[in-house]
């Protein structure tokens, strides 16, 4: 009996409570960045692709619902030749995300990707790929890593020092 | 057997091993970078390090880089002593400081033998916070991508290139942590094994070039064993395909025959699979326009109606499809695709293994031998791995002096030293120079009439009963003396020859060489080399040569994955194709032929079908599909069954074993073969294998802006392995091996696991099945006393010259391959040249065998007189090529 009154008082205490609900699709959600939404591609400081296409986040995919091709530029930059992601199997979980180290693939808030036909959920590079850095800003993969690109020779990148002269005698 | 313990556990080792070969085998993860079975230990990189205690109640023990310790009896260590686990991470954590972060865009990554013994030995944090050392990279030709930051200065790759394969022109350079590993100069890599450089160095410093045009990661590969088909040495591979193409070639452990290597042939020629001149679809009368499956069998039926058909065959088939094309014309209409004096040479050669008493070896046992004497070829260019091997034998015999130093064979540095450059003996008699000339003893250069002569004066000196020829100049008698003497001076010679310089005597001179050594009580090996990956096969299955079967008179001509144009002159083959109504081609690639053909139907490539080759030591070896095309493509055997089918006359067979079993019911000499692999529904744990990893990614992707509905993966009906990442995934029976992996070993460095001891066979004996063996029965010597070679009054004799790029068929189409390859030439000697008047360089017209040809002249002092070597297998040139004529 007491138990019954209790539940009664409780549902007649979220009768006067604060609405959770949203009128949707009035009114939007307020998500934060870290929310796991539509993937996006981002750009480096430099406006290029951030993607080097090191298949890392295909491979982290537990639904396995990404698929690429690395190629090269003639200046030995890797990027994707293609790269499609098959929304109507991506489960948003985000280690795409996580795996992915060059900051390129990033999950945003934007959730409002139904559609009635199952093939247009699946995104090419062209869908996916956005003007912007995304959420991480300043990170520039190529100027940390060892290789060569137009612009940034052997030594060049952070951290790195002047290329080894092999002909040179000193100790 | 010495007794050792490790980790308080016991084991009973070969003492002739070094500790880190023993805790390997016996289990234990040890990280390591220099040490490789093949090369042995140099104690540079200092990443093995173990805790070696002085007897039971030691308990402080001392750090010993356990790959220079031997396994010597009583031995106490321990891997995972705190003070060597702290060691270890040290080194590498040091070994990290420089190396860039490239992980990402490093086609080594995800097989990288530096990440797993970062992993292995717990660095995770880089502390050092300087600047990184950097280098320039490289042009290295078309195989090899060089990128020089990455390197942790191992030096096993040139311990591999230099001391292992005899390359000199990649060194280490500079000093301190300056060194640099590399060329003098930019340029292309000249060893013909410095593919090998990619699975030798353990980081991302030389990676595949072929791979980087198309990179996948390793985990992405659908992969499946598989045999090399570039020439009759018979290497085992492993192929990786992903999204339609053949992404690259790796070696596939078999002890017996190529071990951890290959040649930069078998690795790089597969891009002949992805090259437009695939064949994918039905053409009828030259034409694809319209042409259905449908429509192209509703031709042929109404073409072979009534008519009586003529089969050829090819020896770059496998068995299978030359058994069903067989079994579809009928033994009398069947030819085996060699003209007849390609097929009588292949068929003497075989007959003198079978019925001689001579075993030819495998590539292992040639390993083995300690003396070499070679008649008539240029072994790097017609047999490249079988050269690599000799480089190997003509070692052992010094190595005794280390071991009478007491210094372990692994222990290379020491052992070099006392050895330094001497080496067993090694003769070679050739029409001239060649890749091994650089270690050989003595060589004579001179028409294949004379090799073969030169062949029975070395027999004669061997056994004083064996005639000995005429006419010989002193120069001559002694030189063959030596040779004699040399090899009886150790207890297992090796005599090699082959059949590229198209001469039967210089087989049979080899053979009496053999035949004698054998009778002096020598543990004597013959080793043959034949022209491509199934001549063997192909010649044991029997069949008439081509100009026999163009006797027979018919109305259809069937043509499975044979370029004749390759066989016999233009002429020749204009002519008899022209007699036929119809000719069928059933291909992979374009080709003269296929231009002829009046249908062609698309078959599979050696990736796209299940079949049998036989190498050129009798060893019969299973390859296996990769993966199922997209294309019209399916195997030639399943297409010539198609055929059957279409005309009434259905075989009973369905699977590849049903054809495999068939085979070996008609041929008994192929008894056996059907044992080379688990039958189609074998089952481990009751799944088939997986060609495919577990990491396998996209397969809800790679295909979706086609369908989005994922369709049932297809079956494997005809072996035991499944075309997905469905299946098993641990260690498959040997035959069925699609990749190496075990936890904490992605790179191909996991083979360690897979094998009983490192370096030794594999867990479940080494795949393949040796059909020939010596009889001993019908052996006699030739003794057939040929005639020494004389200069003719105009023309030139031409002996065919293979180069490891250009002379083979189908690695000449791969974009790699064709940059390394030249134009077509014509080697002569100055005087020659003069009296001809040409000069070097210079493209000139000639006529071989009365059909012209324009090439370019290159000047070989070495060549005798009166010979012409001309450029073999390259396009345009007449395979009948004996008498040549300069045209200008
Ligand atoms: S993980 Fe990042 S860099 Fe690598 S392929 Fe995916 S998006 Fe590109
Ligand atoms: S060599 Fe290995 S560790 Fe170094 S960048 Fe390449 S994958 Fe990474
Ligand atoms: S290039 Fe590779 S094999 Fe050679 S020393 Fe460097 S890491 Fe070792
Ligand atoms: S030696 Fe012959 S079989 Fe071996 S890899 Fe080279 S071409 Fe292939
Ligand atoms: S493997 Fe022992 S020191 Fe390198």
């Amino acid at each position: 009996m007491l138990s019954h009154l209790r539940s009664i008082g409780l549902a007649l205490k979220h009768t006067f409570a604060k609405r959770e609900t949203i009128q949707y699709p009035d009114e939007k959600v307020d998500l934060a960045a870290r929310y796991r939404g539509r993937i996006v591609l981002t750009r480096d400081p430099d406006g290029m692709e951030r993607c080097v296409g090191c298949y890392l986040c295909a491979a982290a995919c537990p639904v396995d619902c990404i698929s690429l091709q690395a190629t090269n530029d003639e200046s030995g930059r890797r990027y994707p030749e293609f790269f499609r992601i098959n929304f109507s199997r991506c489960i948003f979980c985000g280690y795409c995300e996580e795996a992915c180290p060059t900051y390129a693939i990033q999950l945003t808030p934007d959730y409002e990707i139904s559609e009635y036909d199952r093939k247009n959920l699946v995104y090419e590079k062209e869908d996916l790929l956005i003007a912007g850095q995304g959420k991480q800003h300043g990170y520039n993969f190529y100027r940390v890593a060892g290789m060569a690109i137009t612009g940034k020779d052997k030594g060049e990148g952070q951290n790195e020092l002047p290329p080894v002269d092999v002909k040179g005698l000193m100790p | 057997m010495a007794k050792i313990k490790i980790n308080g556990k016991e084991f009973e080792v070969d003492p002739k091993k070094n500790l880190l070969e023993a805790s390997i085998s016996a289990g234990y993860d040890v990280p390591y970078f220099c040490w490789h079975p093949k090369l042995g230990s140099i104690g540079s990189c200092r990443q093995c390090a173990v805790v070696k205690y002085r007897d039971e109640n030691d308990t402080v023990g001392r750090l010993v880089m356990s790959c220079m310790e031997p396994a010597s009896e009583g031995s106490i260590i321990s891997t995972d002593a705190s003070q060597a686990v702290e060691f270890r991470s040290n080194v590498i954590e040091a070994l990290m400081t420089n190396h860039p972060h490239d992980c990402p865009v490093c086609d080594e990554g995800g097989e990288c033998h530096l990440q797993d013994m970062t992993v292995m030995s717990g660095h995770q944090t880089r502390r050092y916070e300087f600047g990184k050392r950097t280098h320039k990279n490289q042009y290295l030709g078309p195989f090899i991508n060089h990128e020089m930051n990455r390197c942790i200065q191992c030096y096993r790759c040139v311990r591999y290139y230099r001391d292992y394969a005899g390359g000199d022109d990649l060194n280490v350079f500079s000093s301190r942590n300056r060194v640099y590993f590399g060329r003098a100069n930019d340029g292309v890599l000249e060893s013909e094994f410095s593919g090998n450089l990619v699975e030798v160095c353990p980081t991302g410093v030389f990676t595949d070039k072929t791979l980087k045009k198309h990179h996948t990661r390793k985990w992405d590969l659908t992969t499946a064993p598989s045999i090399c088909t570039h020439c009759s040495v018979g290497c085992n591979t492993i192929v990786g395909e992903r999204y339609g193409t053949i992404r690259r070639v790796y070696s596939r452990y078999n002890e017996q025959v190529n071990g951890y290597f290959l040649c930069d042939r078998g690795r790089f020629g597969y891009e002949f699979m992805n090259s437009d001149k695939r064949i994918k679809k039905f053409v009828v009368n030259g034409s694809f326009d319209g042409v259905t499956k449908e429509s192209a069998f509703d031709f042929i039926v109404k073409a072979l109606k009534g008519k009586k058909i003529i089969g050829i065959g090819s020896p770059r088939a496998s068995l299978e499809t030359n058994f069903t094309l067989k079994q579809l014309v009928g033994n009398e209409n069947f030819s085996v695709g060699l003209s007849h004096k390609d097929y009588q040479l292949a068929k003497l050669a075989i007959d003198t293994l079978k019925n001689g008493n001579v075993r030819t070896p495998s590539l292992k046992e040639v390993e083995q031998c300690e003396s070499v004497f070679v008649l008539g070829e240029d072994i790097t260019n017609t047999a490249p791995m079988l050269a690599l091997s000799i480089r190997q034998a003509i070692k052992n015999i010094t190595k005794t002096k280390a071991d009478k130093a007491g210094i372990p064979l692994w222990n290379d540095a020491p052992a070099r030293e006392i050895i330094q450059d001497a080496h067993g003996p090694l003769h070679i008699a050739a029409p001239m120079a060649s890749r091994l000339d650089d270690v050989a003893n003595s060589t004579y250069f001179s028409a294949p009439e004379n090799i073969a002569r030169f062949g029975y004066v070395v027999a004669h000196f061997i056994d004083s009963k064996l005639s000995l020829p005429s006419g010989l100049t002193e120069e001559v008698t002694s030189k063959a003396r030596k040779i004699a003497s040399d090899l009886l001076s150790t207890a297992k010679p090796l005599i090699v020859s082959g059949v590229h310089c198209k001469n039967e005597d210089v087989l049979k001179a080899a053979s009496d060489v053999a035949q004698a050594l054998k009778t002096a009580g020598k543990d004597v090996r013959l080793s043959y080399t034949f022209e491509e990956s199934n001549t063997v096969g192909a010649v044991l299955l029997d069949g008439k040569s081509l100009e026999e079967v163009f006797e027979t008179k018919a109305e259809v001509l069937i043509i499975v994955e044979n370029d004749l144009y390759r066989r016999l002159s233009t002429e020749k083959i204009d002519s008899y194709l022209s007699k036929f109504e119809q000719v069928i081609v059933l291909d992979h690639n374009c080709t003269s032929t296929t231009k002829k053909a009046t249908v062609i139907l698309p078959v599979g490539t050696f990736t796209e079908a299940d079949g049998t080759f036989v190498n050129m030591e009798g060893r019969a070896q299973r390859f296996y599909q990769v993966f199922v095309p997209e294309s019209d493509t399916i195997e030639s055997w399943r297409r010539i069954a198609q055929i059957a089918t279409a005309i009434d006359k259905p075989f009973d067979q369905k699977n590849f074993y049903d054809f495999t079993e068939s085979l070996v019911i008609n041929n008994a000499q192929f008894t056996g073969i059907e044992t080379l692999a688990p039958p189609p529904d074998f089952k481990v744990q009751g799944q088939k294998i997986a060609r495919e990893s577990l990491r396998y990614s996209g397969r809800t992707a790679m295909k979706a802006n086609i369908n989005v509905h994922e369709l049932k993966p297809i079956e494997d009906a005809d072996s035991a392995m499944s075309f997905t990442m469905e299946g098993y995934h641990g260690q498959a029976p040997t035959s069925l091996i699609t990749s190496y992996w075990a936890p904490g070993w992605n790179s191909a460095q996991a083979i360690n696991k897979y094998q009983i001891e490192v370096g030794g066979a594999l867990h479940g004996g080494d795949p393949g099945l040796r059909l020939i063996e010596p009889s001993k029965t019908n052996f006699k010597f030739y003794q057939s006393n040929p005639d020494a070679f004389k200069v003719s009054g105009s023309g030139l004799k031409g002996v065919p010259v293979y180069k490891i790029f250009g002379s083979e068929e189908l690695s000449s189409k791969a974009a790699a391959v064709k940059e390394r390859v030249s134009e077509s030439f014509i080697l002569l000697n100055s005087k020659d040249a003069a009296k001809a008047d040409v000069k070097a360089d210079e493209t000139i017209e000639i006529s071989l065998n009365g059909q012209l040809s324009s090439v370019k002249v290159l000047i070989q002092d070495d060549l005798a007189d009166g010979l012409a070597g001309i450029s073999a297998g390259y396009c345009g040139i007449n395979p009948e090529m004996t008498d040549v004529t300069i045209k200008k």
